[in-house]
């Protein structure tokens, strides 16, 4: 029941909250709620065997029989810590909206729980119809998020956040409902259980896009392309991060783009794997395209927030161009870039809300020599921006390292244009660092009529749990990779033929230790 | 006392001091600062040396402590541990550090002292230290390069350190992404190896080192060993990727004595030693080493005799003394190397404190022609820098003259060396002298320059006591590597140097012992040369201070090509920098906005078109729907009919 309850919790969280009668506390309500669920995924660990390949503290009930549509959930080593980037991240955003979100307060701790609901789902559902409701779940309060609190151009850019994702789910969709008619062909009982799908043997010749492989990957690979966001359907990220209020940009950077990179681990390789290794080739010129363009981009950009959501595109680049390195590394260090990027982007669109709140302007232009008067945010931001440009110790150049590494092993031609993602997110963090708090103070920094106030103490428990993230994922990186470990190296030899099974609590996986090479 | 814990105190000794200071960011206070910092890296300091004690005390072979605290990053094949190592080459780096590094802190005392921010730039300060030894200590490639970007971080932070000034700040940024480049061949350099060989550990690296050169160029040896030495011309300023050290002198000069001359920019040289078996067995990339230090020590030599503010001068200098540390780790002198990053360590140290002592003396002022004279206001910062002067421009039995004759003799006698290397050498070690000899001439010597408000004033104790003790270091370190052509003429002095390091270096494939009168003939020629030259350069700007001017203006586009530093700068913003941020430009604005983003709401267009078209059919009206089906079954039976 763990699961289920890890999964529901925040939607009965969110029915709390709509009937909590007094407005003045449902702040306090849901930031003790949330921690509540954080302390629930906690218990995962409890019962988590870091050393089995299979499915772990699985639930499965039938749900619809006549299409074998099921209940089904279950977690590995690869979902295991995504869960908990998404509980972990959720109080934290909670509590870094305090202030931020004036109007709708319960609207929008309701939209948070629910969103939570869909995210959690999507990591730990089993069954493709499951899945997919989760998927599209989150699509909602997202939309409501960046349409109600959002920016200036809320509406456009929740337009194209629609658009784009609708356009890739629905194929998602159409291939998923063609692949339930192949497990009835196969078995003669339609199934939509993600392992029945991996047993499926789905014809695939290389040399022409219409085989029916390649069609399904595609279908699929272009979802979660779009989710990632991968170059070059990048171009609604941008606008919604730069619409959405902070907590919803955190959530989107922190969680929904895993979604994506996740779908690749969990449906894409697997599923596909003739395909996958067919066209592994353009996935990794699709990361290494992001990575530099994305840094190019966000280099030029002239408002802070673009620039990391320009950023993003960047780091998500090199979570492709590691997942489709297929080895150990670049898997290994994918896996762990998305919980990399989660801290430090989420972090980033954090300080940067914390900034706007004050100053009410993104624009670098008008900063300057911030450092002189916010010298605690300065610090934060500093350390942060270590982070994310990937410096030793911080939890960034782990999994950067061993993505870079991966993908040398795969292709050096893709690493050696890669590696220069190494040079260009330090120019465009470190020029946007230096025009923003060093140099003469701009327009908004010595505007006497606003004199800014440094972090008060909500804001700095806001980002010492990110902080810590950081250096302890950074300084000791198999505290978490020894969980996924196992999950990752079966990912990794036995791609070709993937057979999640279910480990049965106290039975010993055995199958899978043999099936390892 | 127990190794680990030893180990533990000297790594984390200045990682405390930071922590304190970082704390206490806002507190005014240097003497409190400065104090907690000293005893920080002097704690270090005593550490090493108990180390270096025990390490004496082992047998030759097998000589090393080696200390693993746990296993930092691993997956699949790939285990690095937080693994650290004091040996013959590392124990120098360590004594070094801590040793040079406790004299600048407390030197920093008196420089720093009315600073407002002063805790923070201590804190910084012991980072720096921190990182520089996990460079020096790190078991692997992969934990010296987190004190390699460690080290590149905490030089940012230092040479930002006065931020509210824009170019101050831009020139820590420019020298973080410059060392950013190198960084990335690094990286590329360790993936190569670690694909090849299957570890980053040095010593099982330099077991598995073939035991035949490499001739190719694409090996994965020579291609290895390639990326690492960029990763090292960005570190170590070498051609091309030099420029960030000159502008690096916007930082405090304490700084610029630690960090840009005595410490940091000789990693690049500590690490090809560390490697020498392996580099020894790519003998293209040694060519390309040794030709890129030979050429960078007379480059950037050219440039010192130019520059006119103090700490530039000796910045160049810096550059062009690092490249004959590269000339010498290119023609297989790794000991030679080693021993001139120690003595240019006292030397160079010594003379940016005592340019920071001036500056400080002159109310910041850095431009030698208001200089002139000072002997008589500084005497101890002018006798400390008369020595390091001194040994720099090679006089005979000071430090640099060991450590830099050594360095020639190689690079004319060794099989990888050329009489073309050591005569770029003896260019270099001229042009050395004459522009050491101007710089003195024009700070100590001859006429006061200095403007009537300015009073010149010699600095504290807790300033010149560390230019003393440089001062001796400069004069007196050049003996523990006296070479047997001197030495049998003292008593036979034996050569420690060469003796302590013996295990740890590569022989050069086809050595040949050098014979004494080609030694002599050699150390005579570059200590004429540069004896020459420094009388030149005495006669020119303390006895006639117009034969430059005119010699300058009759040259004048030689000398405004080499006064403007070639130009390099412009060339790389012009070539390089101004076109990828209007690529950059371009790109977001034709790609992103203009055409992706056209294409979605053209597509998205099209659905909506296709939509309305749809709902204008459906208007609810019966005659028209009558006529569809009309229309539709004439088409029907037209097209039955026709079949």
């Amino acid at each position: 029941m763990i699961l289920s309850s890890i999964v529901f919790l925040p939607l009965l969280f969110a029915l709390l909250i709509a009937i909590w009668p007094k407005a003045n506390t449902i702040r306090h309500l849901a930031l003790g709620l949330s921690l509540i669920e954080f302390l629930v995924s906690l218990s995962i660990f409890k019962h988590f065997d870091a050393s089995a390949t299979g499915l772990q503290l699985v639930e499965k009930f039938m749900w619809i029989e006549r299409f074998g549509i099921q209940y089904f959930m279950g977690i590995d080593g690869i979902s295991l810590w995504l869960v908990l980037l998404t509980t972990f991240l959720t109080p934290i955003i909670i509590l870094a909206s305090w202030t931020s979100i004036t109007e709708r307060i319960k609207g929008f701790h309701v939209c948070m729980f629910i969103l939570q609901t869909a995210m959690l789902g999507t990591f730990l559902a089993m069954d493709a119809i499951f899945f997919y409701v989760f998927w599209e779940l989150s699509l909602v309060p997202m939309y409501f998020m960046v349409g109600i609190w959002g920016g200036a151009r809320r509406i456009y850019a929740t337009v194209k956040f629609f658009i784009y994702t609708m356009a890739g789910s629905v194929l998602m969709l159409v291939a998923i409902i063609y692949m339930m008619y192949l497990t009835q062909e196969a078995t003669g009982q339609m199934s939509a259980s993600l392992l029945d799908f991996y047993k499926l043997q789905i014809p695939f010749v290389g040399g022409t896009f219409f085989s029916l492989q390649t069609l399904l990957f595609f279908a699929f690979a272009l979802a979660f392309a779009i989710k990632v966001p991968a170059f070059p359907v990048h171009t609604w990220l941008p606008d919604a991060h730069v619409e959405a209020p902070t907590p919803g940009s955190v959530i989107l950077a922190g969680v929904m783009l895993k979604m994506g990179t996740y779908g690749f681990m969990r449906w894409v390789i697997p599923l596909f794997p003739e395909a996958s290794e067919y066209w592994a080739w353009l996935f990794m010129l699709i990361g290494t395209v992001g990575i530099i363009y994305g840094a190019l981009v966000a280099m030029v950009q002239p408002d802070v927030k673009k620039l990391v959501a320009y950023s993003s595109v960047s780091h998500m680049g090199y979570i492709l161009l590691g997942l489709f390195a297929f080895n150990a590394y670049g898997m290994g260090g994918g896996l762990y870039q998305m919980l990399n990027h989660g801290i430090s982007t989420g972090a980033l669109f954090i300080l940067i809300g914390m900034i706007y709140e004050r100053t009410h302007s993104r624009e670098i232009s008008k900063y300057g020599g911030l450092a002189g008067v916010l010298p605690i945010f300065t610090i934060f931001f500093f350390i942060i921006t270590l982070s994310s440009i990937a410096v030793p110790m911080t939890n960034g150049f782990v999994g950067e390292f061993f993505i870079l590494l991966g993908t040398y092993q795969a292709n050096p031609v893709f690493a050696y244009f890669a590696v220069s993602g190494v040079v260009l997110g330090a120019v465009y963090m470190l020029w946007m660092f230096k025009r923003v708090f060093f140099g003469e103070q701009g327009e908004l920094v010595k505007d006497e009529h606003h004199p800014l106030h440094d972090l008060n103490a909500r804001e700095i428990a806001v980002l010492v749990p990110m902080v810590i993230m950081v250096f302890w994922m950074g300084l000791f990186p198999n505290h978490f990779l020894n969980y996924s470990k196992a999950s990752i190296d079966y990912l990794v030899n036995n791609r070709s033929n993937y057979n999640l099974t279910i480990v049965q609590p106290g039975a010993v996986d055995v199958t899978h230790a043999q099936g390892e090479n | 006392m127990n190794h680990s814990l030893l180990m533990a105190i000297l790594i984390l000794a200045p990682f405390v001091g930071f922590l304190i200071n970082g704390a206490r960011y806002k507190k005014h206070s240097g003497n409190v600062a400065g104090s907690i910092a000293t005893v920080a890296v002097a704690i270090s300091f005593i550490s090493a040396i108990l180390l270096v004690v025990d390490l004496i005390s082992m047998p030759a072979e097998g000589r090393r402590i080696a200390v693993s605290f746990f296993e930092w990053m691993a997956i699949d094949k790939f285990k690095v541990n937080a693994g650290f190592v004091v040996d013959q080459i590392s124990a120098i780096m360590i004594l070094v550090i801590t040793g040079v590094g406790t004299l600048i802190h407390l030197f920093s005392i008196g420089y720093m002292h009315h600073d407002k921010g002063v805790a923070k730039y201590f804190a910084y300060l012991n980072l720096f230290i921190f990182n520089m030894l996990l460079l020096v200590l790190g078991d692997s490639l992969l934990v010296m390069f987190v004190g390699w970007e460690g080290v590149g971080l905490c030089s940012y932070l230092l040479i930002g350190f006065w931020f509210t000034d824009k170019e101050k700040a831009a020139a820590g940024m420019k020298a973080f992404i410059t060392n950013r480049i190198g960084d990335a061949a690094f990286l590329l350099g360790m993936f190569v190896l670690f694909i090849t060989f299957g570890t980053l550990n040095f010593s099982e690296l330099n077991a598995l080192a073939p035991t035949v050169a490499e001739s190719t160029w694409l090996g994965a040896l020579t291609l290895g060993t390639l990326f690492l030495f960029i990763g090292a011309t960005g570190k170590s300023a070498q051609i091309p990727l030099y420029v960030w050290l000159p502008d690096a002198m916007a930082g405090p000069t304490p700084v610029s004595a630690l960090i840009h001359a005595a410490t940091m920019v000789t990693a690049g040289v500590y690490m090809i030693v560390r490697l020498n078996p392996l580099f020894i067995m790519a003998p293209n990339t040694m060519m390309v080493i040794a030709i890129i230090g030979a050429a960078t020590a007379v480059f950037a030599a050219t440039i010192g005799i130019t520059q006119n503010d103090i700490k530039k001068v000796l910045a160049y200098s810096t550059v062009s003394q690092l490249g004959y540390m590269f000339l010498a780790v290119g023609v297989g002198a790794f000991g030679a190397a080693m021993f001139h990053l120690m003595t240019h360590a006292f030397f160079k140290a010594l003379m940016f404190l005592g340019s920071g002592s001036v500056i400080h003396g002159m109310h910041e002022e850095q431009d030698i022609r208001k200089m002139g004279g000072l002997k008589k206001y500084m005497p101890i910062t002018h006798i400390t820098f008369v020595m390091g002067w001194l040994a720099i421009i090679g006089t005979p039995l000071f430090s640099g003259f060991f450590s830099k004759d050594e360095i020639l003799a190689y690079a004319f006698h060794s099989p990888m060396g050329s009489p073309i290397l050591w005569a770029a050498g003896v260019v270099g070690a001229t042009l050395t002298a004459f522009y050491m000899t101007r710089l003195m001439a024009l700070t100590f010597w001859g006429k006061s320059r200095v403007s009537p408000d300015v009073h010149p004033h010699e600095s504290s104790a807790i300033m010149t006591i560390p230019l003393i003790i440089l001062a001796i270091l400069s004069v007196f370190a050049g003996w523990i590597g006296v070479p047997h052509v001197i030495g049998e003429h003292l008593g036979h002095m034996p050569n420690f140097w060469e003796h302590w390091l013996h295990p740890m270096i590569s022989p050069i494939p086809g050595w040949t012992a050098i014979d004494h009168t080609t030694e002599w003939v050699l150390m005579g020629c570059s200590v004429g040369l540069a004896t020459v030259s420094a009388i030149v350069a005495y006669q020119f700007y303390v006895k006639s201070p117009e034969t430059p001017k005119k010699i300058a203006e009759s040259i004048k586009p030689v000398y405004n090509l080499v006064n403007n530093k070639y130009f390099v700068d412009e060339a790389y913003f012009g070539g390089i920098i101004n076109p990828l941020i209007n690529l950059s430009k371009n790109t977001w604005y034709y790609i992103d906005v203009n055409f992706i983003d056209k294409m979605t709401f053209w597509a998205g267009d099209l659905v909506r078109g296709m939509g309305s078209f749809v709902r204008s059919v459906q208007t609810g009206n019966m005659q028209q729907y009558a006529m569809y089906i009309g229309i539709g079954v004439v088409v029907a039976l037209s097209f039955v009919i026709m079949r």
